[in-house]
Protein backbone atom coordinates (compact mmCIF):
# COMPACT_ATOMS: atom_id res chain seq x y z
CA UNK A 1 0.00 0.00 0.00
CA UNK A 2 1.69 3.21 -1.00
CA UNK A 3 1.79 6.21 1.49
CA UNK A 4 -1.03 8.18 2.60
CA UNK A 5 -1.70 10.83 5.23
CA UNK A 6 -3.07 8.98 8.67
CA UNK A 7 -5.57 11.99 8.40
CA UNK A 8 -7.31 10.61 5.36
CA UNK A 9 -9.57 8.03 5.94
CA UNK A 10 -11.17 5.45 3.35
CA UNK A 11 -14.77 4.40 4.07
CA UNK A 12 -15.06 1.75 1.50
CA UNK A 13 -12.25 0.17 -0.79
CA UNK A 14 -14.15 1.14 -3.79
CA UNK A 15 -14.07 4.79 -2.91
CA UNK A 16 -12.99 7.24 -5.17
CA UNK A 17 -12.49 10.08 -2.10
CA UNK A 18 -11.23 10.24 1.42
CA UNK A 19 -12.83 12.10 4.30
CA UNK A 20 -10.67 14.28 6.31
CA UNK A 21 -10.54 12.79 9.83
CA UNK A 22 -9.02 15.87 10.79
CA UNK A 23 -8.27 19.24 9.38
CA UNK A 24 -5.60 19.99 7.40
CA UNK A 25 -4.33 23.32 7.13
CA UNK A 26 -3.29 25.80 3.80
CA UNK A 27 0.23 25.03 2.74
CA UNK A 28 0.54 21.83 4.50
CA UNK A 29 2.52 18.94 2.31
CA UNK A 30 0.19 15.54 2.20
CA UNK A 31 0.88 12.28 0.93
CA UNK A 32 -2.11 10.84 -1.09
CA UNK A 33 -1.54 7.24 -1.99
CA UNK A 34 2.24 8.11 -2.65
CA UNK A 35 1.81 11.46 -4.28
CA UNK A 36 3.46 14.17 -2.27
CA UNK A 37 1.05 17.18 -3.01
CA UNK A 38 0.57 21.07 -1.01
CA UNK A 39 -3.43 22.08 -0.39
CA UNK A 40 -3.87 25.11 -1.82
CA UNK A 41 -6.66 26.60 1.33
CA UNK A 42 -7.75 24.56 4.65
CA UNK A 43 -9.70 21.96 4.55
CA UNK A 44 -11.60 21.24 7.62
CA UNK A 45 -12.64 17.46 9.29
CA UNK A 46 -15.59 15.76 7.34
CA UNK A 47 -14.52 16.87 3.92
CA UNK A 48 -13.31 15.15 0.80
CA UNK A 49 -10.41 15.14 -1.05
CA UNK A 50 -10.35 12.74 -4.48
CA UNK A 51 -8.20 9.91 -4.26
CA UNK A 52 -7.00 10.07 -8.01
CA UNK A 53 -8.31 11.70 -11.05
CA UNK A 54 -11.68 11.69 -11.55
CA UNK A 55 -13.00 12.94 -15.18
CA UNK A 56 -16.17 15.40 -15.24
CA UNK A 57 -19.32 13.28 -15.49
CA UNK A 58 -18.15 10.20 -13.45
CA UNK A 59 -19.36 8.94 -10.61
CA UNK A 60 -17.95 10.03 -7.45
CA UNK A 61 -17.84 7.55 -4.71
CA UNK A 62 -18.11 7.42 -1.54
CA UNK A 63 -19.44 4.74 1.50
CA UNK A 64 -19.13 2.45 -1.40
CA UNK A 65 -21.81 4.23 -3.31
CA UNK A 66 -22.14 6.97 -5.53
CA UNK A 67 -22.98 10.72 -4.01
CA UNK A 68 -23.52 12.13 -6.85
CA UNK A 69 -21.03 13.15 -10.41
CA UNK A 70 -18.19 15.14 -10.81
CA UNK A 71 -18.95 18.19 -12.59
CA UNK A 72 -15.57 19.16 -13.94
CA UNK A 73 -12.24 16.91 -14.06
CA UNK A 74 -10.95 16.33 -10.61
CA UNK A 75 -7.22 16.29 -9.96
CA UNK A 76 -5.96 14.02 -7.37
CA UNK A 77 -5.51 15.22 -3.72
CA UNK A 78 -8.08 18.28 -5.09
CA UNK A 79 -10.88 18.76 -3.03
CA UNK A 80 -14.26 17.40 -3.73
CA UNK A 81 -17.01 20.18 -3.11
CA UNK A 82 -19.78 22.25 -4.15
CA UNK A 83 -17.64 23.55 -7.32
CA UNK A 84 -17.29 19.66 -8.85
CA UNK A 85 -19.44 17.73 -7.60
CA UNK A 86 -22.93 18.05 -8.26
CA UNK A 87 -26.58 15.71 -6.94
CA UNK A 88 -27.66 13.36 -9.67
CA UNK A 89 -31.26 13.80 -8.16
CA UNK A 90 -31.66 17.63 -6.74
CA UNK A 91 -29.83 20.39 -6.29
CA UNK A 92 -27.35 21.55 -3.69
CA UNK A 93 -28.47 25.00 -2.02
CA UNK A 94 -25.67 26.56 0.09
CA UNK A 95 -24.87 30.24 1.35
CA UNK A 96 -21.17 30.18 -0.44
CA UNK A 97 -22.21 32.92 -2.77
CA UNK A 98 -24.01 35.15 -0.12
CA UNK A 99 -21.47 35.18 2.49
CA UNK A 100 -18.47 35.88 -0.24
CA UNK A 101 -20.78 38.75 -1.44
CA UNK A 102 -20.76 39.71 2.16
CA UNK A 103 -17.73 39.03 3.03
CA UNK A 104 -16.20 40.97 -0.34
CA UNK A 105 -18.63 44.01 0.78
CA UNK A 106 -17.47 43.96 4.35
CA UNK A 107 -13.64 44.35 2.83
CA UNK A 108 -14.24 47.28 1.08
CA UNK A 109 -16.73 48.85 4.21
CA UNK A 110 -12.47 48.39 5.48
CA UNK A 111 -10.66 49.75 3.32
CA UNK B 1 -35.89 -6.99 33.23
CA UNK B 2 -33.37 -4.23 33.54
CA UNK B 3 -32.40 -2.80 36.89
CA UNK B 4 -34.02 0.35 37.83
CA UNK B 5 -35.91 0.96 34.74
CA UNK B 6 -39.38 1.63 35.90
CA UNK B 7 -42.52 2.92 33.83
CA UNK B 8 -46.28 4.54 34.81
CA UNK B 9 -48.74 1.92 33.02
CA UNK B 10 -51.06 3.31 30.56
CA UNK B 11 -54.62 1.55 30.04
CA UNK B 12 -53.62 0.79 26.55
CA UNK B 13 -50.44 -2.16 27.96
CA UNK B 14 -47.71 0.85 27.15
CA UNK B 15 -45.50 2.14 30.01
CA UNK B 16 -44.19 5.89 30.23
CA UNK B 17 -41.14 6.72 31.05
CA UNK B 18 -41.84 10.10 32.22
CA UNK B 19 -45.26 10.74 33.74
CA UNK B 20 -46.17 14.56 32.10
CA UNK B 21 -49.16 16.74 32.14
CA UNK B 22 -49.51 18.26 28.65
CA UNK B 23 -51.29 21.33 28.02
CA UNK B 24 -52.49 21.78 24.69
CA UNK B 25 -53.26 24.93 22.34
CA UNK B 26 -55.72 24.01 19.70
CA UNK B 27 -55.04 27.34 17.44
CA UNK B 28 -52.35 29.55 17.53
CA UNK B 29 -54.44 31.93 19.40
CA UNK B 30 -54.65 29.81 22.46
CA UNK B 31 -50.60 29.26 22.55
CA UNK B 32 -49.77 32.19 24.79
CA UNK B 33 -52.37 31.20 27.51
CA UNK B 34 -51.14 27.49 27.84
CA UNK B 35 -47.31 28.18 27.72
CA UNK B 36 -48.20 30.81 30.98
CA UNK B 37 -50.32 27.80 32.39
CA UNK B 38 -47.36 25.85 31.92
CA UNK B 39 -44.91 28.29 33.97
CA UNK B 40 -46.54 27.10 36.98
CA UNK B 41 -44.32 23.77 36.73
CA UNK B 42 -42.20 23.75 33.81
CA UNK B 43 -40.56 20.55 34.96
CA UNK B 44 -43.86 18.54 35.10
CA UNK B 45 -46.22 20.45 32.02
CA UNK B 46 -44.90 21.00 29.08
CA UNK B 47 -46.58 22.93 25.61
CA UNK B 48 -47.33 21.03 22.49
CA UNK B 49 -49.81 22.27 20.34
CA UNK B 50 -51.89 22.85 16.86
CA UNK B 51 -51.03 26.41 15.22
CA UNK B 52 -53.32 26.61 12.45
CA UNK B 53 -56.75 27.13 11.96
CA UNK B 54 -58.14 25.31 9.35
CA UNK B 55 -59.35 21.30 10.03
CA UNK B 56 -56.30 18.97 9.35
CA UNK B 57 -56.96 15.07 9.44
CA UNK B 58 -53.28 14.60 9.90
CA UNK B 59 -52.94 17.08 12.35
CA UNK B 60 -56.11 16.29 14.25
CA UNK B 61 -54.61 12.31 14.65
CA UNK B 62 -51.62 13.62 15.55
CA UNK B 63 -52.42 15.61 18.60
CA UNK B 64 -55.00 12.68 19.67
CA UNK B 65 -51.37 10.01 19.26
CA UNK B 66 -49.15 12.97 21.34
CA UNK B 67 -52.25 13.03 23.92
CA UNK B 68 -52.34 9.79 24.64
CA UNK B 69 -48.30 9.45 24.22
CA UNK B 70 -47.22 7.13 27.43
CA UNK B 71 -45.06 10.20 28.66
CA UNK B 72 -48.16 12.04 28.94
CA UNK B 73 -50.20 11.41 32.38
CA UNK B 74 -52.83 13.92 32.21
CA UNK B 75 -53.86 16.50 29.01
CA UNK B 76 -55.16 20.02 29.48
CA UNK B 77 -56.79 21.16 26.41
CA UNK B 78 -56.29 25.24 25.92
CA UNK B 79 -59.10 26.21 22.91
CA UNK B 80 -59.44 30.00 22.16
CA UNK B 81 -63.19 28.65 20.95
CA UNK B 82 -64.12 29.71 17.32
CA UNK B 83 -61.07 27.68 15.71
CA UNK B 84 -61.97 24.57 13.37
CA UNK B 85 -59.86 21.77 15.54
CA UNK B 86 -62.52 19.22 16.59
CA UNK B 87 -61.93 19.94 20.56
CA UNK B 88 -64.41 17.11 21.62
CA UNK B 89 -63.27 14.30 19.43
CA UNK B 90 -59.83 14.93 20.63
CA UNK B 91 -61.27 15.27 24.69
CA UNK B 92 -63.06 11.83 23.92
CA UNK B 93 -59.91 10.51 22.57
CA UNK B 94 -58.04 11.07 26.32
CA UNK B 95 -60.87 10.51 28.07
CA UNK B 96 -61.45 7.02 26.67
CA UNK B 97 -57.11 6.17 27.30
CA UNK B 98 -58.35 6.93 31.18
CA UNK B 99 -56.67 10.04 31.59
CA UNK B 100 -57.52 12.99 33.42
CA UNK B 101 -58.37 15.66 31.04
CA UNK B 102 -59.87 19.18 31.14
CA UNK B 103 -60.72 22.01 28.01
CA UNK B 104 -60.26 25.57 28.54
CA UNK B 105 -62.03 27.82 26.36
CA UNK B 106 -60.93 31.05 26.20
CA UNK B 107 -63.83 32.58 24.77
CA UNK B 108 -66.25 31.05 27.74
CA UNK B 109 -64.04 30.46 30.24
CA UNK B 110 -63.23 34.38 31.45
CA UNK B 111 -60.39 35.34 28.76
CA UNK B 112 -56.60 35.42 29.40
CA UNK B 113 -56.05 36.11 32.92
CA UNK B 114 -58.78 33.97 34.78
CA UNK B 115 -57.67 30.85 31.88
CA UNK B 116 -54.56 31.24 33.27
CA UNK B 117 -55.43 30.80 36.27
CA UNK B 118 -57.93 27.98 36.25
CA UNK B 119 -55.45 26.55 33.96
CA UNK B 120 -52.53 26.57 36.53
CA UNK B 121 -55.07 25.15 39.22
CA UNK B 122 -55.58 22.01 37.15
CA UNK B 123 -52.16 21.63 35.97
CA UNK B 124 -50.27 21.97 39.76
CA UNK B 125 -53.18 19.24 41.33
CA UNK B 126 -52.71 17.01 38.69
CA UNK B 127 -49.00 17.84 39.19
CA UNK B 128 -49.09 16.68 42.55
CA UNK B 129 -50.96 13.38 41.77
CA UNK B 130 -48.15 12.37 39.65
CA UNK B 131 -45.89 12.98 42.16
CA UNK B 132 -46.86 10.24 44.07
CA UNK B 133 -48.41 7.81 41.19
CA UNK B 134 -46.93 4.03 41.00
CA UNK B 135 -44.68 2.53 38.90
CA UNK B 136 -43.96 -0.68 37.61
CA UNK B 137 -40.97 -2.72 36.21
CA UNK B 138 -40.40 -2.16 32.44
CA UNK B 139 -38.25 -4.39 30.06
CA UNK B 140 -35.60 -3.08 27.60
CA UNK B 141 -38.48 -4.82 24.97
CA UNK B 142 -41.06 -2.18 26.15
CA UNK B 143 -39.41 0.47 24.63
CA UNK B 144 -39.75 2.47 21.54
CA UNK B 145 -37.06 4.59 20.59
CA UNK B 146 -36.91 6.99 17.51
CA UNK B 147 -33.56 8.83 15.94
CA UNK B 148 -33.15 11.61 13.78
CA UNK B 149 -30.26 13.34 12.44
CA UNK B 150 -29.74 17.49 12.15
CA UNK B 151 -27.44 20.18 12.09
CA UNK B 152 -25.47 17.11 10.00
CA UNK B 153 -21.98 17.35 8.31
CA UNK B 154 -19.03 15.39 7.06
CA UNK B 155 -18.38 13.51 10.65
CA UNK B 156 -22.47 12.91 10.99
CA UNK B 157 -22.29 9.58 8.97
CA UNK B 158 -18.89 8.49 9.96
CA UNK B 159 -18.73 8.86 13.90
CA UNK B 160 -22.32 9.41 15.36
CA UNK B 161 -24.47 7.39 12.84
CA UNK B 162 -23.31 4.42 12.54
CA UNK B 163 -22.80 4.36 16.30
CA UNK B 164 -26.23 5.22 16.89
CA UNK B 165 -27.46 2.13 14.38
CA UNK B 166 -25.13 -0.43 16.84
CA UNK B 167 -27.19 0.87 19.33
CA UNK B 168 -29.99 0.32 17.26
CA UNK B 169 -28.88 -3.33 16.38
CA UNK B 170 -28.54 -3.90 20.12
CA UNK B 171 -32.17 -2.60 21.17
CA UNK B 172 -34.00 -4.24 18.34
CA UNK B 173 -32.13 -7.97 19.32
CA UNK B 174 -33.58 -7.11 22.68
CA UNK B 175 -36.80 -7.07 21.46
CA UNK B 176 -37.23 -3.17 21.70
CA UNK B 177 -39.27 -0.88 18.57
CA UNK B 178 -37.05 1.29 16.70
CA UNK B 179 -38.21 3.53 13.97
CA UNK B 180 -35.61 5.96 11.84
CA UNK B 181 -36.34 8.62 9.09
CA UNK B 182 -36.84 10.25 6.99
CA UNK B 183 -37.54 8.98 3.19
CA UNK B 184 -36.03 12.45 1.86
CA UNK B 185 -32.85 11.80 3.69
CA UNK B 186 -32.81 8.52 2.03
CA UNK B 187 -32.31 9.21 -1.20
CA UNK B 188 -29.47 6.77 -3.54
CA UNK B 189 -29.92 4.52 -0.36
CA UNK B 190 -33.22 2.78 -1.75
CA UNK B 191 -31.46 -0.22 -3.19
CA UNK B 192 -29.55 -0.84 -0.20
CA UNK B 193 -31.82 -0.41 1.97
CA UNK B 194 -35.09 -2.34 0.00
CA UNK B 195 -32.12 -5.75 0.29
CA UNK B 196 -33.09 -5.74 4.12
CA UNK B 197 -36.64 -5.56 4.37
CA UNK B 198 -38.68 -8.87 6.01
CA UNK B 199 -40.49 -8.97 2.86
CA UNK B 200 -40.38 -8.87 -1.12
CA UNK B 201 -43.18 -7.17 -0.48
CA UNK B 202 -42.38 -4.54 1.96
CA UNK B 203 -39.12 -4.08 -0.29
CA UNK B 204 -40.94 -2.61 -3.01
CA UNK B 205 -43.04 0.28 -0.62
CA UNK B 206 -39.64 1.02 1.08
CA UNK B 207 -37.79 1.74 -2.60
CA UNK B 208 -41.16 3.22 -3.38
CA UNK B 209 -41.38 5.79 -0.16
CA UNK B 210 -38.16 6.93 -1.51
CA UNK B 211 -39.17 7.53 -5.08
CA UNK B 212 -42.12 9.38 -3.56
CA UNK B 213 -39.88 11.92 -1.64
CA UNK B 214 -37.45 12.24 -4.69
CA UNK B 215 -40.30 13.49 -6.47
CA UNK B 216 -41.63 15.60 -3.86
CA UNK B 217 -38.63 17.29 -2.96
CA UNK B 218 -37.86 17.38 -7.02
CA UNK B 219 -40.94 19.62 -7.04
CA UNK B 220 -39.99 21.90 -4.27
CA UNK B 221 -36.50 22.58 -5.92
CA UNK B 222 -34.35 22.13 -2.52
CA UNK B 223 -33.51 18.30 -1.27
CA UNK B 224 -33.19 18.00 2.74
CA UNK B 225 -30.32 20.22 2.63
CA UNK B 226 -29.24 22.99 4.71
CA UNK B 227 -26.59 25.48 4.28
CA UNK B 228 -24.63 24.29 7.13
CA UNK B 229 -24.17 20.61 5.83
CA UNK B 230 -22.28 22.10 2.86
CA UNK B 231 -19.67 24.25 5.10
CA UNK B 232 -19.22 21.01 7.22
CA UNK B 233 -18.04 18.64 4.05
CA UNK B 234 -21.03 17.97 2.37
CA UNK B 235 -21.93 18.45 -0.89
CA UNK B 236 -25.01 16.39 -2.45
CA UNK B 237 -28.14 14.58 -1.27
CA UNK B 238 -26.55 11.66 -1.67
CA UNK B 239 -24.26 11.55 0.39
CA UNK B 240 -25.76 12.93 3.49
CA UNK B 241 -28.52 10.43 2.63
CA UNK B 242 -25.72 7.38 2.98
CA UNK B 243 -24.63 9.24 5.94
CA UNK B 244 -28.03 9.55 7.94
CA UNK B 245 -28.76 5.60 6.52
CA UNK B 246 -26.41 4.37 9.16
CA UNK B 247 -28.33 5.40 12.08
CA UNK B 248 -30.47 2.14 10.93
CA UNK B 249 -27.79 0.08 11.69
CA UNK B 250 -27.82 -3.65 10.30
CA UNK B 251 -30.87 -5.49 11.66
CA UNK B 252 -33.52 -6.19 9.16
CA UNK B 253 -36.40 -4.20 8.94
CA UNK B 254 -39.35 -5.04 10.08
CA UNK B 255 -41.86 -2.50 8.26
CA UNK B 256 -42.75 0.99 7.06
CA UNK B 257 -45.17 3.03 9.06
CA UNK B 258 -46.36 7.11 8.68
CA UNK B 259 -46.35 9.55 11.12
CA UNK B 260 -48.77 8.21 14.63
CA UNK B 261 -48.43 4.98 13.03
CA UNK B 262 -47.63 2.68 16.12
CA UNK B 263 -45.77 -0.53 15.20
CA UNK B 264 -47.49 -3.63 16.35
CA UNK B 265 -44.56 -5.05 18.38
CA UNK B 266 -40.65 -4.77 18.20
CA UNK B 267 -38.17 -4.30 15.52
CA UNK B 268 -36.57 -1.74 13.23
CA UNK B 269 -39.32 0.51 11.13
CA UNK B 270 -38.37 2.98 8.57
CA UNK B 271 -41.13 6.13 8.87
CA UNK B 272 -42.47 7.64 5.87
CA UNK B 273 -43.15 11.43 6.40
CA UNK B 274 -43.07 12.97 2.93
CA UNK B 275 -46.93 13.79 2.65
CA UNK B 276 -48.92 11.36 -0.24
CA UNK B 277 -50.78 12.91 -2.84
CA UNK B 278 -49.79 16.44 -4.56
CA UNK B 279 -47.73 18.72 -3.21
CA UNK B 280 -49.94 21.14 -0.73
CA UNK B 281 -48.52 22.06 2.27
CA UNK B 282 -44.80 23.05 1.54
CA UNK B 283 -41.99 21.35 2.95
CA UNK B 284 -42.53 18.04 4.79
CA UNK B 285 -40.68 18.59 7.91
CA UNK B 286 -39.69 22.76 8.20
CA UNK B 287 -36.86 21.69 10.72
CA UNK B 288 -36.21 18.95 13.14
CA UNK B 289 -38.32 18.92 16.05
CA UNK B 290 -41.09 18.39 13.55
CA UNK B 291 -39.64 14.66 12.69
CA UNK B 292 -39.09 14.49 16.17
CA UNK B 293 -43.14 15.19 17.33
CA UNK B 294 -43.85 11.83 14.34
CA UNK B 295 -41.84 9.71 16.11
CA UNK B 296 -43.24 10.93 19.73
CA UNK B 297 -46.52 10.26 17.53
CA UNK B 298 -45.80 6.62 16.79
CA UNK B 299 -44.82 5.92 20.80
CA UNK B 300 -41.16 6.79 20.77
CA UNK B 301 -39.72 7.25 24.40
CA UNK B 302 -37.25 9.07 23.69
CA UNK B 303 -35.57 9.89 20.70
CA UNK B 304 -31.58 9.43 19.43
CA UNK B 305 -30.48 13.04 17.92
CA UNK B 306 -26.85 12.67 15.93
CA UNK B 307 -25.76 16.42 15.05
CA UNK B 308 -22.46 17.40 13.70
CA UNK B 309 -22.52 21.22 13.31
CA UNK B 310 -24.07 21.28 16.94
CA UNK B 311 -27.98 21.58 17.54
CA UNK B 312 -29.10 22.24 20.76
CA UNK B 313 -33.00 21.45 20.70
CA UNK B 314 -34.93 19.08 23.10
CA UNK B 315 -38.42 18.25 22.99
CA UNK B 316 -41.44 18.44 24.85
CA UNK B 317 -42.91 15.32 26.27
CA UNK B 318 -39.92 12.59 25.28
CA UNK B 319 -36.81 12.95 26.33
CA UNK B 320 -33.83 13.58 23.46
CA UNK B 321 -30.21 12.11 23.70
CA UNK B 322 -27.92 14.08 21.51
CA UNK B 323 -24.73 12.60 19.99
CA UNK B 324 -22.14 14.93 19.13
CA UNK B 325 -20.78 13.12 15.81
CA UNK B 326 -18.14 15.72 15.70
CA UNK B 327 -15.14 16.43 18.00
CA UNK B 328 -14.24 20.46 17.63
CA UNK B 329 -18.40 21.07 18.23
CA UNK B 330 -18.27 18.59 21.56
CA UNK B 331 -15.63 20.57 22.41
CA UNK B 332 -17.69 24.21 21.92
CA UNK B 333 -20.81 22.56 23.02
CA UNK B 334 -20.23 19.73 25.66
CA UNK B 335 -22.96 20.50 27.59
CA UNK B 336 -26.24 20.27 25.12
CA UNK B 337 -24.69 16.95 24.79
CA UNK B 338 -24.81 13.69 26.01
CA UNK B 339 -22.41 11.48 23.91
CA UNK B 340 -18.90 12.11 22.11
CA UNK B 341 -18.64 10.17 19.21
CA UNK B 342 -16.49 12.35 17.61
CA UNK B 343 -13.49 10.11 19.47
CA UNK B 344 -13.96 8.12 16.59
CA UNK B 345 -12.38 10.09 14.29
CA UNK B 346 -9.58 11.15 16.99
CA UNK B 347 -8.95 7.72 17.88
CA UNK B 348 -9.91 7.29 21.28
CA UNK B 349 -13.20 5.15 21.13
CA UNK B 350 -14.33 2.93 18.87
CA UNK B 351 -17.43 2.55 16.98
CA UNK B 352 -18.07 -0.28 18.84
CA UNK B 353 -17.39 1.45 22.29
CA UNK B 354 -19.77 4.55 21.36
CA UNK B 355 -22.35 2.15 20.15
CA UNK B 356 -22.43 0.75 23.88
CA UNK B 357 -22.46 3.92 25.75
CA UNK B 358 -25.29 5.16 23.41
CA UNK B 359 -27.12 1.96 24.99
CA UNK B 360 -26.32 2.88 28.42
CA UNK B 361 -27.63 6.26 27.87
CA UNK B 362 -31.19 5.18 26.47
CA UNK B 363 -31.08 2.89 29.33
CA UNK B 364 -30.24 5.30 31.61
CA UNK B 365 -32.50 7.90 30.43
CA UNK B 366 -35.79 5.84 30.55
CA UNK B 367 -34.60 5.00 34.02
CA UNK B 368 -35.27 8.19 34.68
CA UNK B 369 -31.57 10.42 34.31
CA UNK B 370 -32.50 13.47 32.47
CA UNK B 371 -30.43 14.06 29.01
CA UNK B 372 -28.82 17.03 28.55
CA UNK B 373 -31.55 18.85 26.52
CA UNK B 374 -33.97 18.27 29.25
CA UNK B 375 -31.69 18.92 31.87
CA UNK B 376 -31.16 22.61 30.22
CA UNK B 377 -35.09 22.57 29.77
CA UNK B 378 -35.50 22.02 26.07
CA UNK B 379 -38.98 21.66 25.43
CA UNK B 380 -39.44 22.46 21.54
CA UNK B 381 -42.41 21.60 19.90
CA UNK B 382 -43.30 21.80 16.65
CA UNK B 383 -46.72 20.57 14.32
CA UNK B 384 -47.78 21.58 10.79
CA UNK B 385 -50.08 21.19 7.98
CA UNK B 386 -49.31 17.87 6.33
CA UNK B 387 -51.79 14.99 4.42
CA UNK B 388 -51.66 11.14 4.19
CA UNK B 389 -53.16 7.93 3.27
CA UNK B 390 -53.10 4.59 5.14
CA UNK B 391 -50.10 2.28 4.44
CA UNK B 392 -50.39 -0.50 2.25
CA UNK B 393 -51.10 -3.64 3.61
CA UNK B 394 -47.44 -5.12 2.82
CA UNK B 395 -46.18 -2.41 5.69
CA UNK B 396 -46.37 -4.28 8.67
CA UNK B 397 -45.25 -7.35 9.93
CA UNK B 398 -48.22 -10.20 10.20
Amino acid sequence: MTETDPRLLLLSPGDNVYVLRAAIEAGEEIAVEGARLRLPQRLGIGHKLARRAIPAGAKVVKYGAPIGSASADIAPGAHVHLHNLQSDYTATHSLEAARAAFETAQGERKA
Amino acid sequence: MTEGMRGWPRADGRKGIRNVVAVAYLVECAHHVAREIAMVDRMSAHVIGFPGCFPNPYAQRMMERLCTHPNVGAVLLVSLGCESFDRYALERTVAGSGRPVRTLVIQNDGGTRATIAEGRDWVAARAAEHAVAPTVPMAVSELVVGTVCGGSDGTSGITGNPAAGLAFDRLVAEGATCIFEETGELIGCEEIMAARAATPELAEELRRSVEKAARYYATLGYGSFAAGNADGGLTTIEEKSLGAYMKSGQSRISGLIKPGDIPPRGGLYLMDVVPDGEVRFGFPNISDNAEIVEMMASGAHCTLFVTGRGSVVGSALAPVIKIAANPHMYRRLSEDMDINAGRVLEGTASLAEVGAEIYDKVLAVAAGVPSASEGLGHQEFILTYKSFEPIGPSCLPV
